[in-house]
């Protein structure tokens, strides 16, 4: 578990870390905390999984993925800790999550998201993941989005 | 975006360095300089080709818990209901998408139990049903996606 301290440090780096020559000295200066402590916590973090990497943050859209589609499967439940793992692993797959199916509206119980450059790119990759589901997959549908409502990071801590 | 700038992007995805000068071995890595590593870095951030550049924190690790939450609103509503859902802190991400569940939202809170809370609340203020849709496994997430 994280305690105080690091609850601070999470807070402080959320939004990024300083561009300066020597960041987590910065990060030391603005918290009161020696730089050795926050590389320590951070490493720590990073080995625990609180921090699932330290690094860039880019947007899709701007280094040209643009086409995305949420791809969701009907799949048999006994296969998907086969099967999941498989479609997490393609390339273009950027997450994907086994979900509660909520019958009648929500058959769909595997989430995959799906990017491309273009939405022929997209289709033919959905296709893809059809084949690898194979018979274990009862139906399928891409939700495509229209409009972004509201895109404000996660706000975690402080 | 130069050739050494999508360079500098990918190499940057994960595993930036824990230690005194995190940048000198990137630069190394790219032939660039610390001093010109950092000045790209900033342009980038600047212009939105990245939104963050820093630690990516697990929200269920820290303690929080976020699900996808979806609703069906009707068309003529469906302004209003965003403005509604939208106006609730812990929604984090709102999508208008194709489908007869056509609002997909996320919501992050700081204790799983607030979760159930939340989806109340916006179900009260909405007048609408919400299908919280909580990761029950999670096969992969990782930034795959290069410059």
């Amino acid at each position: 578990m994280i305690d105080a301290t690091d609850r601070r440090l999470v807070a402080a780096t959320q939004a990024g870390l300083p561009l300066v020559e020597r960041p987590y000295h910065a990060l030391a200066d603005e918290l009161g905390l020696s730089p050795e402590e926050v590389m320590r916590r951070l490493r720590r973090m990073l080995a625990s999984g609180v921090i699932r990497r330290i690094g860039a943050v880019p947007n899709h859209y701007r280094l040209g993925w643009t086409e995305n589609g949420m791809s969701v499967w009907d799949v048999e439940e006994a296969r998907l800790p086969e099967l999941g793992p498989k479609v997490g692993g393609l390339p273009f797959v950027t997450h994907c999550y086994r979900r509660p199916r909520r019958p009648p509206l929500w058959p769909y119980n595997l989430f995959a998201m799906v990017h491309g450059r273009a939405p022929a790119e997209v289709a033919a990759k959905v296709e893809e993941i059809r084949d690898l589901l194979g018979g274990a997959c009862r139906g399928h549908t891409v939700l495509t989005s229209t409009r972004i409502l509201k895109k404000t990071g996660l706000r975690l801590a402080g | 975006m130069d050739d050494t700038d999508r360079r500098l992007v990918n190499t940057l995805l994960g595993g930036f360095p824990v230690e005194e000068r995190p940048f000198a071995p990137i630069a190394r890595q790219l032939g660039l300089e610390e001093p010109e590593v950092i000045r790209r870095l900033s342009r980038l951030r600047a212009e939105g080709v990245l939104t963050r550049f820093g630690p990516l924190y697990d929200a269920e690790r820290l303690g929080g818990a976020v699900t996808l939450c979806a609703m069906q609103v009707p068309a003529e509503r469906f302004e209003e209901v965003a403005a509604i859902v939208n106006s609730f802190p812990e929604v984090a991400h709102n999508y208008e998408r194709r489908h007869a569940l056509n609002m997909w939202f996320v919501l992050a809170v700081e204790r799983p139990e607030q979760i159930e809370a939340a989806v109340a609340r916006i179900e009260a203020a909405a007048g609408l049903e919400v299908l919280s849709l909580p990761k029950l496994d999670e096969y992969f997430l990782e930034l795959k996606l290069t410059a």
